[in-house]
């Protein structure tokens, strides 16, 4: 199998970096403000999301309710 | 006490689950993961919102973390997978940009229409191309560091720039740009 040749292309390299300046040169490549307080409300945020599996089970048992409804008395007397 | 030995309390604390310690840990390493996700995703505001998706993942991912581990690096992985997934939800939506942001020293010989087809060209390549591309010729990373934050070998990135300046010399032909 013929290797690839990794040696880049100078031309289209140079083409690239002057369409995309590499970030280091922007004025924004630094952060210029702290992000804690959007991370502090992002794990608020999430603290309070009620996970996909605990809605799958109260739709299980709501189906389970309604196909039997005898089982309703026993399910209140072993809360 | 010995600032190494902090670090390590630190980070014994954070694989703990302990949120004085993540916040610590969040402090001292923001702006780096920041301007790793901005070499990628090349947008601000996009960069501050994944800097804080990536500290999202490690800090639900914290009881994973080996304390004897370098925890920059760490970040720096997760950062890529989260930059990865931003660009391969926004692949769809790339527009020929209005308006580039000039070189340094800008190469009279290329002209705004040439580097707006270069930049089309570059911001439809498959993410994984892009970001090895990027991270190598654009940014001029050391491909052993971009090899560790992509989890791949450095042969492996060397292999997806190649494929990158391949797919992008054919669709700057087919634009009727000789590269």
């Amino acid at each position: 199998m013929k290797e690839p040749d990794h040696k880049p292309d100078e031309r289209l390299e140079h083409l690239l970096k002057q369409s995309l300046p590499p970030t280091g040169t922007r004025p924004q490549a630094a952060l210029d403000r702290d992000l804690w307080p959007a991370m502090l409300h992002r794990m608020e945020r999430q603290s309070f999301a009620i996970p996909w599996f605990d809605w799958a089970l109260l739709a299980a048992l709501a189906v389970c309710l309604a196909a039997f409804p005898r089982a309703i008395p026993v399910l209140l007397y072993h809360l | 006490m010995p600032v190494l030995e902090q670090q390590s309390d630190l980070l014994q604390q954070f694989s703990r689950g302990d949120v004085d310690a993540f916040e610590a840990l969040f402090r001292l390493h923001q702006s780096e993961v920041y301007r790793w996700i901005l070499r990628i995703v090349r947008d601000p505001a996009a960069a501050e919102d994944l800097t804080v998706e990536t500290f999202w993942r490690i800090h639900r991912a914290h009881a994973r973390f080996d304390p004897a581990r370098s925890f920059g690096a760490w970040a720096r992985r997760i950062a890529s997978n989260a930059a990865l997934d931003y660009l391969r939800s926004t692949r769809q939506e790339s527009e020929l940009p209005d308006d580039l942001p000039q070189p340094s020293q800008p190469d009279p010989a290329i002209s705004q229409e040439l580097r707006r087809k270069t930049a089309y060209a570059f911001s439809r390549l498959p993410p994984k191309l892009k970001i090895a591309a990027t991270l190598a010729l654009i940014e001029e990373q050391p491909y052993q560091e971009i090899a560790d934050a992509l989890g791949v070998s450095a042969g492996a990135v060397k292999l997806r720039v190649f494929r990158a300046l391949r797919i992008l010399r054919k669709t700057l032909k087919q634009q009727g740009v000789e590269p």
